[in-house]
């Protein structure tokens, strides 16, 4: 972690110090945007998607100005907000907190020097700290899968269930899955966790084929773990037995939903864009009386051959 | 420790057999409580899955064993394999438009591995012989500097292999010989090598004998820094040959790829009855230790008796039995 901050760290004083001469005007707005770094793929494309929103609003409103930080760890991202505030006279905060305890009290700081502050995805663990909360549908993204596990399959059928990485998120989509699927007499023969990684996911798929004859469906909850899935369904030959749900919205993944594969029949989204939603509510607020205050969720939705071309952004890395 | 003669004593076999069986015992008790729990574990197909799987890291940890027994020690395995599988990557779609389809583009993806393994290890070689910084703080180093390459390289997403390209190479990674596939032959030859590398040349005593003492090899006029050089060398190239065997598998590279296989590669060289201080080294013993790392995955995933939750833990646990019932074994000496 300490190693890959070190060249942010360089990167984002030489930001600071060659944007810092720029004195903020009355009608201008200096506007923070903290996340994490792009370590895996929808980090990745939520880095994409930050980006290119700043972008888009420099553009459009010429009296705003962006300050983005990637951190690699929670302390880190406390660093780089602090000094937005010391040095960058920062009048909005767009944050992603890393994890929820660590940033709760310097964003509570920020906040009562009177500046305003947008919370992304992960709460932060006192309420009422921020303006604006914009996030994704967790409990949703399991409920969406599961209501078309029971629309497809009945009693008696089988599915297995790949899990992410051990974390609160992870529980919510799996209880709000398990919780969509009661009664419905599907049989979820196991759980285990695949970390949200094609490898992993590749071989916990493996184990699954060699344990169980029949397999119906397969929840991978991710489109990485999706990836894995599908190529151990591959390798055991056994493509015609069984269709995966993935999640999240991979552009790959969402392709080949286009493309009508039968194994892919739908995705469930979790964007990553929703840092843009976050970073657009914001400069609303900024350069205009529009109300943006209160809580923000973005439906997960589902993903479908018809709809398929919505969700598909061939130029973001995810 | 009295293994720091470098040539082999044939009165000592009993006893070497005696401290290869602490490993070799555990791997036959695993192998029983799997066949016990489910019985699809002895299948064909379960075999040649955790085979297959075990032969990354298990190719890596060949290269290992020379790192670790001649006193060192590599911790950017892991990105690197990542960084190579990525630079891999990029090249075989690069060459695509030039080279076409077919054998000519697979032959360079696997020399561009290779190659790119080769500097990496080369590198770190360099930094620790030449420029005299410890192990540790370069490959430490290097790690950092791997996975961040490949993450750029990404562009924080995943580095994909062209559609076509993937589906001629996959078979290096699905099909095989007699129904041996072929990284689990890779993995065989791998290892048998290394055995004889490790006691029959020249290269295999002097690791030993630099791990034991450097002083008394360099007075023995063995030249160190070319050794030592040496087994990042080819621990870098058995990386580029691991990563060869592993972009077939899925076809892409990210930031994720190889996360922790350093410590995989190192746990499996120990468990193998390695000293993790150098001086002696069994090649064998880390191709067990890489057996019973892949077998306790594939026995929790395949038996589902405890919470997955408790996973790590079973593993850390047996992790230390496997080495406890080794060192066992050689104070009874």
């Amino acid at each position: 972690m300490i190693r890959r901050n070190f060249l942010k760290s360089a990167a984002l004083v030489a930001g600071l110090a060659s944007a810092g001469a720029v004195a903020a005007q009355d009608e201008s707005y200096t506007i923070g945007v903290a996340i994490p770094s792009a370590t895996h793929g929808f980090m990745g494309g939520l880095n994409f998607h930050a980006r290119e929103a700043i972008e888009r609003l420099e553009a459009t409103y010429p009296q705003l100005e962006f300050v983005l930080a990637t951190s690699g760890d929670a302390g880190k991202m406390v660093n780089d907000v602090e000094d937005m505030v010391a040095t960058r006279n920062i009048d909005a905060l767009v944050v992603l907190p890393f994890e929820s305890e660590p940033l709760t009290a310097p964003v509570q700081a920020v906040k009562e020097q009177g500046i305003w502050v947008t919370v992304v995805d992960r709460g932060l663990s006192v309420p009422g700290i921020e303006d604006l909360y914009v996030a994704g549908d967790n409990p949703g993204f399991g409920r969406e899968a599961g209501e078309y596990f029971v629309e497809q399959l009945g009693e008696g059928d089988d599915i297995v269930v790949l899990r992410g990485i051990p974390t609160t998120l992870d529980n919510e989509r799996v209880e709000a899955f398990e919780k969509a699927i009661e009664g419905s007499g599907i049989n979820v023969l196991d759980m285990q966790h695949g970390n949200w990684n094609r490898d992993d996911a590749f071989n916990v798929m493996q184990d699954f084929l060699s344990k169980y004859d029949k397999i119906d469906a397969v929840w991978a909850s991710d489109d990485d773990m999706a990836i894995g899935v599908l190529e151990a369904i591959a390798q055991a030959g056994r493509d015609k037995e069984m269709w995966v749900v993935g999640g999240a919205g991979m552009k790959e993944i969402i392709k080949r939903i286009m493309d009508g594969d039968p194994q892919l029949p739908i995705n469930v989204t979790y964007p990553p864009a929703q840092i843009a939603t976050a970073i657009e509510l914001t400069a609303l607020a900024m350069v205009s009386d529009t109300p943006v205050t209160g809580r923000f969720i973005i439906g997960s939705q589902r993903v479908t051959p018809e709809n398929a071309k919505d969700f598909y952004f061939p130029e973001s890395p995810f | 420790m009295t293994e720091t003669t470098a040539t082999p004593n044939p009165v000592r076999e009993r006893k070497v057999n005696l401290h290869v069986l602490g490993p070799v015992l555990a791997l036959v008790a695993l192998i029983l409580l799997g066949a016990f729990l489910n019985s699809n574990f002895l299948s064909y197909g379960n075999v040649t899955n955790v085979l297959a799987r075990s032969a990354f890291i298990g190719i890596i940890a060949v290269g290992m064993t020379f790192v670790i027994t001649a006193g060192g020690i590599d911790l950017s395995v892991g990105s690197m394999a990542a960084f190579v599988a990525g630079v891999m990557i990029l090249a075989m779609n690069a060459l695509i438009p030039v080279l076409g389809i077919g054998v000519p583009l697979v032959l360079a993806g696997m020399a561009v591995a290779l190659v790119t393994g080769l500097a990496a290890g080369l590198l770190n070689g360099f930094l620790i012989s030449k420029v005299g910084i410890e192990a540790f703080i370069v490959t430490l180093g290097s790690m950092g500097i791997y996975r961040s390459l490949t993450t750029w390289l990404a562009d924080g997403g995943t580095l994909s292999l062209d559609y076509a390209a993937r589906s001629f190479y996959r078979p290096v990674y699905y099909d095989g010989l007699l129904g041996i596939s072929w990284p689990i032959l890779v993995f065989a030859l791998v290892a048998i090598l290394g055995e004889l590398t490790m006691r029959h040349t020249p290269f295999g005593r002097y690791c030993a004998a630099l791990g034991a003492n450097e002083q008394v090899a360099r007075y023995s006029a063995v030249k160190v820094d070319r050794i030592r050089m040496g087994t990042y060398v080819l621990l870098g190239m058995l990386v580029g040959l691991a990563t060869i065997m592993y972009v077939p598998r899925l076809g892409s590279a990210s930031g994720s790829t190889g996360v922790l296989w350093e410590l995989e590669a190192i746990a499996a060289v120990i468990i193998g009855g390695t000293v993790l201080k150098g001086g002696s080294g069994r090649v064998w013993g880390t191709v067990t230790g890489v057996l019973i790392l892949s077998l306790i995955d594939n026995i929790l995933n395949l038996a589902s008796i405890v919470s997955p939750y408790l996973n790590g833990a079973i593993q850390g646990v047996i992790v230390i039995l496997a080495v406890v019932l080794q060192r066992g074994r050689k104070s009874a000496d």
